[in-house]
């Protein structure tokens, strides 16, 4: 026992005394969680559109100030023209054209239906929807307003709730998301440089001629990393909640236990890679090339699994990510308790217990 | 008897590393590995410390053998390898506690063991690794290789690219615990540091060439040498070259080791035949071979 | 008629912020000279090779290699010079002519003066059979020769030897030294530093620096006499020790 503590003293010796490997432990996932978190939305804010008003009545003026009104528009130009729909696209400045058609009051009184036609800057397909929706949404509730008292024969009323976000948040899909592939790259890439290192550096000949056991040095490398992540681990929960005022509705106890999980899961997959490298920089090429683009094209991060193909659906049950995004919105979002999580967490169990296994397999007792 | 090694052959892809090596170390002998880059000697070195299996061959280490016990000799033999393998990032004391903790021993428990060693370095026990000099790298990677009190000393190439004065501080130190009772098994390139060696074996290209002790094995070599000097080395050499009685000569310092095909000849004779070169200051006096005079002989079959 | 200098040192220094590695440093090398430059691990001869051969700008002082300053035209020197050291060697995974052209192109040698030093050079080392194998595979005292060799392809006033023989067998270890006598029967300044204190022996003249400074130079005889011993290994021992 006494030995595997003296070895984590020295892998702790390690890694602090490694500025490089400080900056990426805790410097990373800190600055990527803030870059995510802010700069990277779904919403739209502000966004400046123009007006065309052939009418310029009451009604149109009413509905123009509504949109005004809302933190989603900012009215950027009166357009007087046609013609001059195109150049203000082209500019760049305006994403959505907003063309009331002549005698709008009028149409809407006598006809029962006036036409506004919402022309949007689809080169970002999803903003030009989203501008659509909203406006949409600010005419029915215009529309809603105008005909409280006026019961039509047959009304499919819809109601719609956006359950877990009714804000719409796209904090609340990146947080998750993003903590997940930070804590899965960082833990695995640590690992996997800490057992080539040694025998890149030689030091390896000399552990090999030594009681230490390949159990005990797998173990020792892994145990470290473990307090380390779970405090990245801890900042990351503790930046979503106060910065993007994300909720947690469930236990956050629960929280910390599966990230710890994942961690460990995590720090396993870059302990196997590390006894397959030689080298230090074949480790880290594996790990981040390896694990990054499939983890966060496939884990269901940013694209829903449910739309790929079925051969890439079998795949994503392998990646570690998948089941624990599904885990770690579970708590956050939904406030499941572990009943529900029980098999993703088995899962992740499972997995690790493989990784460690292989990886004592696999770690070589002599040099050839 | 401490070390064993039975007809051990390795080969690497088409090099044969080592050919059907054999011999015996004795316990509480200095034994040295004698042979430049690429005999052998790290491999031999990696195959007695269970680190490579040989293709042929069996080797047994303080009675334990290197390939089904290997455990047992992982526990009771302390190693050196070739380079410096300590943790640069970890300091002297560090380092030390480190490898006494994986012995499962302390500092204290064998540190009469290391003294002589240790208290030139001690100074310096807050230093990391990394910052010493080679001289101060080695005492350390002696230190850590002790500290858990091995029964067979394995260093490999210790004095390399060391200074001579730290390669004699070395070489001081382990005759100093050769008296304690521990098996050195050592290997250098060094011909000077064979002498200072109970045994050496000879080892070029995967063979051993001769094992003896170092005062027997100068009296292999076949034939009586001179020490030649002259003005011009170049030239000395070239005319000697051109001596029809010529076996060999070779430079070593200011003289050249001159050995004649005849048993025995006419030292002014050669004397002439030198100044009619053109060379001055002649001198030739008869003096022993040494062990690299050897060394080269039994190199040339 | 004077003899060149090719190298001339005058208060030579070079600083790491307050650690001085070289310590005003002066000597000259003439024209032809085997010049053995000993010193233990850390005592700056590595620091003051580079000086010299124009890769590190020295904090003070003065030095002239092959006549062009140290501080202002090394691009000069490094045209000027051969360097040779166990660490850099030869591309293994090119083959001997490989290497040969590859370093030629590089000394700025026309394609026909490379065609001619590398069949003198094949000639005279006895490489023909080997000629074409990648020089990863030759024994280390061929690829110590071989190295040496090419340094010299375009005919420099003075080649630097950093350690050139570490762990090569004695015998080619001499014929080594039997190239190098040769060169410098040529006229090549030779410039070297070992740790084989035998090797020490064949320079004509020696110096050893420790801790910084240049603390003897002389002839190996001088020196032996001087410090009443009768082998180089003693004169250090007796200069380092104190």
């Amino acid at each position: 026992m006494k030995r595997f503590i003296g070895f984590i003293k020295k892998e702790f010796y390690h890694i602090f005394r490694d500025t490089r490997s400080l900056f990426i432990l805790f410097g990373m996932p800190i600055a990527q969680i803030l870059l995510f978190g802010f700069a990277i939305t779904n919403e739209i804010n502000n966004v400046d559109i123009a007006i065309l008003d052939h009418s310029k009545d009451a009604t149109t003026q009413e509905i123009i100030n509504k949109i005004s009104a809302s933190k989603y528009f900012t009215i950027d130009q009166l357009i007087t023209r046609e013609s001059d729909i195109e150049e203000a696209f082209q500019k760049g400045k305006i994403k959505a054209v907003l063309n009331f058609e002549k005698d709008f009051s009028k149409n809407l009184i006598k006809e029962r239906q006036a036409t506004l036609q919402i022309i949007t800057d689809a080169t970002d397909p999803n903003t030009a929807n989203t501008i659509t929706n909203y406006i949409n949404s600010i005419l029915k509730n215009y529309e809603q307003s105008k005909n409280k008292n006026i019961k039509l024969d047959y009304q499919v009323v819809s109601e719609t709730r956006m359950v877990y976000n009714p804000e719409l948040k796209s904090v609340f899909t990146f947080v998750p998301g993003v903590m997940t592939i930070i804590l899965m790259l960082v833990s695995a890439m640590m690992t996997s440089i800490s057992i080539t290192r040694e025998k890149e550096l030689g030091t390896m000949e000399i552990l090999l001629v030594s009681p230490i056991t390949p159990f005990q040095v797998i173990i020792g490398k892994v145990v470290p990393y473990i307090f380390l992540s779970v405090i990245n681990a801890a900042v990351i929960v503790l930046l979503s909640i106060f910065v993007f005022n994300m909720p947690v509705q469930g236990s956050l106890f629960l929280l910390g236990a599966e990230s710890v999980l994942f961690i460990i899961t995590s720090l396993a997959l870059g302990i196997l890679i590390s006894t397959i490298s030689e080298t230090q920089q074949t480790a880290m090429m594996i790990s981040l090339m390896g694990l990054m683009l499939p983890v966060i094209l496939l884990s269901g991060f940013i694209f829903p699994i449910s739309s790929m193909p079925e051969p890439l659906q079998i795949i994503s049950h392998i990646i570690p990510a998948k089941w624990f995004i599904i885990i770690i919105k579970g708590i956050m979002l939904k406030g499941v308790d572990l009943s529900f999580l029980w098999k993703e967490s088995l899962i992740l169990i499972s997995m690790t217990v493989l990784f460690i296994g292989l990886s004592i397999k696999k770690y070589k007792i002599r040099l050839e | 008897m401490s070390i064993n090694v039975s007809n051990i052959s390795k080969s690497y892809k088409k090099v044969k590393a080592l050919k059907g090596i054999t011999f015996d170390v004795k316990e509480g002998e200095l034994f040295g590995l004698i042979g430049p880059d690429g005999a052998g000697k790290t491999t031999l070195f990696r195959i007695l410390t269970t680190l490579l299996f040989s293709d042929e061959g069996e080797a047994n280490v303080a009675g334990y053998d290197v390939v089904s016990d290997y455990k047992d000799i992982r526990q009771s033999v302390g190693y050196m390898p070739g380079r410096f393998s300590l943790y640069q990032d970890l300091t002297v004391e560090e380092n030390l506690n480190f490898f006494a903790t994986i012995f499962g021993t302390t500092i204290d428990e064998n540190y009469d063991l290391i003294k002589d060693i240790y208290i030139q370095i001690e100074p310096f026990k807050k230093r990391r690794a990394g910052q010493l000099s080679g001289g101060m790298k080695q005492k350390l990677a002696l230190s850590c290789a002790l500290i858990h009190k091995p029964k067979v000393l394995f260093l490999d190439e210790p004095t390399t690219g060391v200074d001579p004065v730290s390669r004699k501080e070395f070489w001081d130190m382990l005759k100093r615990l050769q008296k304690k009772g521990i098996t050195i098994l050592v290997s250098t390139p060094y011909m000077d540091e064979a002498a200072l060696c109970d045994r050496i074996a000879l080892i070029q290209d995967g063979e051993i060439l001769e094992i003896d002790s170092p005062t027997s094995i100068v009296h292999k070599f076949p034939k009586a040498i001179y020490n030649i000097g002259a003005n011009n080395m170049y030239q000395l050499i070239q005319s000697l070259n051109n001596y029809e009685h010529l076996y060999s000569v070779y430079p070593f310092g200011e003289f050249v080791h001159y050995a004649d095909k005849r048993p025995s000849f006419d030292i002014t004779e050669l004397v002439q035949y030198l100044d009619a070169q053109g060379l001055k200051n002649i001198s030739i006096e008869p003096t022993q071979p040494n062990i690299e005079d050897t060394f080269m002989e039994l190199a040339k079959k | 008629m004077k003899e060149e200098n090719v190298i001339e040192a005058q208060g030579l220094t070079k600083t790491f912020g307050d650690f001085t590695a070289v310590n005003a440093i002066s000597f000259e090398v003439k024209k032809g000279e085997i010049f053995g430059f000993l010193g233990a691990n850390g005592a700056g001869k590595t620091t003051a090779m580079k000086m010299l051969i124009g890769i590190s700008k020295p904090s003070s002082g003065e030095a002239k290699v092959a006549g062009f300053d140290v501080y202002s035209q090394t691009e000069s020197i490094k045209k000027n010079i051969g360097y040779m050291s166990q660490k850099f060697a030869l591309y293994d995974d090119l083959t001997v002519k490989e290497n040969i052209n590859f370093f030629g192109g590089i000394y700025g040698l026309s394609r026909a003066k490379i065609k001619e030093k590398m069949k003198q050079l094949i000639d005279e080392l006895g490489l023909e059979h080997i000629a074409d194998q990648l020089v990863g595979s030759l024994p280390l005292g061929w690829k110590q020769k071989l190295s040496f060799s090419v340094s010299l392809l375009h005919e420099p006033k003075i080649v630097f030897l950093d350690e050139p023989t570490g762990g090569v067998d004695p015998i080619t270890r001499r014929q080594f030294w039997e190239m190098i006598y040769k060169s410098a029967n040529e006229g090549t300044t030779i410039f070297v530093t070992t740790h084989y204190m035998d090797e020490a022996e064949y320079c004509d003249r020696v110096s050893i620096m420790v801790d910084g400074r240049i603390d003897a130079l002389d002839t190996p005889k001088m020196l032996k006499k001087q410090f009443k011993v009768d082998n180089m290994n003693d004169v250090f021992l007796k200069l380092a020790r104190g």
